[in-house]
């Protein structure tokens, strides 16, 4: 969790389509380790989005959602460098922001 | 922060869905979020109790909700799930997985902007019906599509 988030926010017109990747376990708490120990349930409960610091997308998840999430978010009224951030809190209160501009069609 | 939210929310002026927004609460943080994260529907093991914990039960399928996802998947573990909905005045998705241990899966409150749209990538235990509920106009709707699963993805 100490890498950052890959955030790609591109324009298609004035829609921002925005993706991300985010480096986190997920632990379901059902798989066993190599000492055949149960892997504590660790994953991301709150996800928000935020595009010039206004909430685009507010997010529960549960440990369903894949190890390294991704996922998608698409913004209409979005330019060219706009300001996209990312948050993340897990269920263990660890949490992580990362910012991105958003890139102009290309 | 408050002084900033008050003038933010000022700003917004007559745009009385953006104000009834952030009253509501959806200007809160990541943090606040988890603080919030619905625990019961969450912890439902039965496909019933986590579609009422979000309010699907009686819900309406749509043919206006469109899942976009693998007929077959082969790895459980990462199954892509698309979601677009056409129906006026999307405020939320939630994606659930019928056969998951724990069938609900995600939900996302959309707002200043943000289309009626959502990918994520999720787990999956075996051959499930995925649905996608979306949330309206005060109203809920459903549609579902079946995913089958060559190696189930959740322990």
């Amino acid at each position: 969790m100490a890498e950052p988030m890959k955030i790609r926010a591109v324009l298609k017109g004035d829609v921002a389509d925005i993706r991300v990747l985010i480096a986190h376990p997920m632990e379901t708490g059902q798989r066993k380790d190599a000492k055949g120990e149960i892997v504590p349930l660790h994953f991301i409960q709150g996800i928000t989005v935020a595009l010039n610091g206004k909430t685009v997308y507010d997010g529960q998840w549960s440990q369903a959602v894949s190890r390294n999430p991704v996922f998608a978010v698409r913004v209409k009224g979005a330019k060219a460098g706009d300001k996209v951030s990312v948050t993340w809190v897990d269920n263990k209160g660890e949490k992580r922001t990362d910012e991105a501009a958003v890139a102009a069609a290309s | 922060m408050k002084k900033t939210r008050r003038s933010f929310l000022q700003l917004a002026g007559g745009m009385c869905a953006i104000v009834a927004l952030g009253a509501a609460g959806l200007l809160r943080t990541a943090a606040a979020r988890a603080a919030t994260w619905n625990k019961a529907g969450f912890d439902a093991k039965a496909f019933a109790d986590a579609m009422k914990s979000i309010g699907a039960a009686g819900a309406t399928e749509s043919k206006d909700i469109v899942i976009t996802a693998p007929d077959i998947a082969e790895n459980g573990a990462v199954v892509p799930v698309e979601v677009t909905s056409r129906i006026p005045g999307t405020e939320s998705i939630s994606i659930v997985a019928e056969k998951n241990p724990f069938p609900l899966v995600a939900t996302v409150d959309l707002a200043n902007g943000s289309e009626p749209y959502t990918y994520v990538r999720i787990k999956m235990g075996q051959t499930s019906d995925v649905y996608a509920v979306v949330k309206a106009g005060g109203k809920v709707f459903t549609a579902k599509k079946e995913i089958k699963i060559t190696v189930g993805g959740c322990g």
